[in-house]
């Protein structure tokens, strides 16, 4: 074959194989499926139903080992009273592990303070979790990329590879990570992903004997929980950061950040 | 149990249970340490490159130094690791998203080019040592090791012609050119780390890399020029005890006049640099009083109240404004410019205090506030390296390595040679 002759065949196999071979690039299959995942989880928390039992936080600290008697928790449930004054009051004693069994709120070293029901215009629990933010600045500030966004939504963290910065809890608004006092590293809820892949649902749902927590998914139109959010009116938390929370609260009062 | 944090936090009224100061005095000591390298650096540059020649020897001392405090930058974000066998994954496995995985490419960077700078600056010492120790009869060990060592120093480039010197000093100039934006760029980001943090009300402004930049050139300015003093006492001291004409003998009015010179005009520079730092954090709090933002109510109350004298006192009395009209009242000494420098050195702790914990004293909630106890006893792991045996390593290393350093490129040995040929002109 002469030189000329195989300069000009490789050029039109090149130029040929360019075209189909782009297509790959183009249409990457993890890009296809992750543009258009057949799940997408979000949390609706109905306030109004909660008493602030607190069984939420037992099962969630059972179920993903954070140990009892730690002073931190995946999810936890915060108490408000307003008075009629208008001054805003709230509390979350040992993250309400052990439900609110008192009247008296537990200001920290401000002690214990208590509130004539009298002066009371009103009082209602909010449980919290982590948001599963769809911008979520955890997973943008991590250093070696321990953390990270799953396709379906809930944010994960690598227990291997995390270095204990602290950055991604510096960097929450919600409060909603936290070290892990055995393992040292950055824990945070993750909608029991685990239990979430074996078509359970998360601990805290399952304990609720409120239904006022539920977990959906809003690929699916007859989901409770996404006709919910689309129908209802929602909250979310501290929208002003633009996290795009993926935790829908309805009932949400102006007081509740 | 014990939550990292825990142990030196107190909460007061409605705080987020998971919420502790887990940024604790090493988070202090990082910017610090990384300032004080960025302004030894930016203070030698001003010989460098912008001539000012009056700062030659001053330049020399601070490049050393700087070189000295690079690898203590290190130190805290490693004490503060929960997982310090990991840190260098920030190196491996950056994920560049995060400003903390620009560090080792940023810290690199810089380490390189003042390493080349100083090895510019000393190739001609070096060269002469290693031929000095060659052509010395009956060595010892040691000088046969010290040979060893300043002749791979060298690192082959033996020519110390003066057309060979000519291209060193313009490759000092273009090293230092560099360098400049790269140590601002060091220590900015550091500044950005907090400065990004848009769930601290504190930290988050645009100002943040400015301001640290800014008292970053005030902190390292300031620690060159007591420790250039404190060495200089200390030769002075020496030069008493030697008589004339013996080896190393130094004329103590020479050593008194350089020392006076150059602290003086350090001095002006310093206050150059204060004055921008100031301006712009009180451009800060005014702008943060003026819009008054959600969280204003809660900073406001960590700010004018519980960390007023923190504040007030400690940073902008003591550490800001007393040391400044100490620089500025007139016929200044070099004591007074000294006790004025280490009065800056605080304020600019204190500044780096407030920030750090000022930021985590009060809780997202906008309800409660933190404090935090530094942990004078260590009980613990975490207490020992986040409590005082942290912090006294990571304040000594840079001494113990400059004096190590000023084994290998000494800090004034061009001033004592000049001198020497100054003598044979005469």
């Amino acid at each position: 074959m002469e030189r000329r002759n195989f300069l000009k065949g490789a050029i039109m196999v090149v130029a040929g194989a360019a075209v189909p071979m782009s297509a790959l690039e183009l249409m990457d299959p993890r890009d296809v499926l992750a543009a258009n995942p057949d799940l997408k989880w979000a949390f609706l928390v109905d306030t109004t139903k909660c008493v602030g039992c607190g069984m939420c936080v037992k099962a969630c600290k059972t179920e993903n080992g954070i140990p009892w008697t730690a002073n931190v928790s995946r999810t936890w449930v915060e108490r408000y009273v307003v008075t009629k004054e208008g001054k805003v009051w709230a509390d979350c004693p040992k993250q309400a592990r052990d439900g609110f069994t008192s009247p008296l709120l537990d200001e920290n070293s401000a002690g214990m303070v208590s509130i004539q029901p009298d002066d009371i215009a009103k009082g209602f629990f909010v449980p919290k979790l982590c948001n599963q933010c769809d911008n979520p600045p955890c997973a943008q500030v991590c250093p070696v990329g321990a953390t990270y966004k799953t396709p379906d939504g809930p944010i994960l963290v690598d227990r291997t590879w995390c270095i204990g910065c602290g950055y991604c809890i510096q960097s929450c608004p919600y409060g909603a990570r936290f070290f892990h006092p055995v393992l040292h590293v950055a824990d945070k809820c993750t909608w029991c992903y685990h239990r979430l892949h074996h078509g359970m649902k998360t601990a805290c749902v399952g304990a609720c004997p409120f239904g006022a927590r539920q977990i959906g998914n809003l690929r699916d139109p007859n989901d409770p929980v996404t006709q919910a959010v689309l129908d209802d009116r929602i909250g979310v938390l501290k929208a002003y950061f633009g996290t795009k929370p993926q935790a829908f609260y309805i009932g949400l009062s102006k007081e509740v950040d | 149990m014990l939550v990292h944090g825990e142990i030196w936090t107190t909460k007061e009224y409605f705080v987020y249970p998971n919420e502790y100061v887990t940024w604790a005095i090493q988070i202090v000591m990082y910017p610090y340490m990384t300032g004080l390298v960025a302004g030894a650096f930016v203070l030698s540059s001003l010989y460098h490159v912008f001539g000012v020649k009056q700062l030659k020897d001053i330049a020399r001392f601070a490049l050393v130094f700087s070189f000295a405090l690079l690898p203590v930058a290190m130190m805290p974000l490693l004490l503060h690791l929960q997982q310090p066998f990991r840190g260098i994954e920030v190196m491996m496995t950056p994920h560049f998203t995060s400003a903390i995985a620009a560090f080792g490419i940023v810290f690199s960077t810089y380490a390189a080019i003042v390493a080349t700078e100083i090895w510019f600056v000393y190739r001609k010492y070096f060269v002469e040592t290693a031929t000095a120790l060659k052509n010395k009869p009956n060595k010892g060990m040691i000088d046969g090791i010290r040979q060893l060592i300043f002749s791979a120093l060298t690192l082959g480039a033996w020519d110390i012609s003066n057309e060979a010197l000519e291209k060193d000093h313009k490759a000092i100039g273009i090293m230092a050119g560099i360098g400049i934006p790269v140590a601002c760029f060091l220590h900015g980001y550091a500044g950005f780390i907090f400065g990004s943090v848009k769930a601290n009300a504190l930290w988050m402004t645009p100002l943040m890399p400015v301001i640290f930049i800014m008292s970053a050139v005030v902190s390292g300015i300031a620690l060159c020029l007591l420790v250039y003093t404190i060495v200089m006492e200390g030769r002075k001291r020496l030069a008493k005890l030697k008589k004339p004409g013996t080896h190393g003998y130094q004329d103590l009015k020479h050593i008194r006049g350089v020392e006076d010179h150059e602290v003086k005009l350090t001095a002006k520079y310093l206050m150059i640099f204060m004055i921008l730092a100031f301006t712009l954090e009180i451009l800060d709090l005014v702008f943060r009083g003026y819009t008054a933002m959600k969280s204003w109510d809660a900073l406001r109350e960590v700010l004018y109240k519980r960390d007023i004298f923190k504040l007030v006192v400690l940073q902008y009395a003591i550490g800001n404004v007393l040391p400044f009209i100490m620089l500025l009242w007139p016929r200044i000494t070099v004591k007074r410019a000294a006790i004025a420098s280490v009065f800056v050195l605080f304020g600019v702790f204190m500044m780096r205090w407030n920030v750090v914990i000022g930021g985590q004293a009060f809780s997202s909630t906008f309800h409660g506030f933190m404090d935090y106890h530094f942990p004078w006893i260590p009980r613990n792991m975490e207490s020992v390296k986040e409590g005082p045996p942290g912090v006294f390593l990571v304040a000594v290393t840079p001494f113990i390595l400059f004096y190590i350093l000023n084994k290998f490129v000494p800090v004034f040995v061009g001033e004592e040679k000049e001198k020497e040929k100054e003598k044979e002109k005469a």
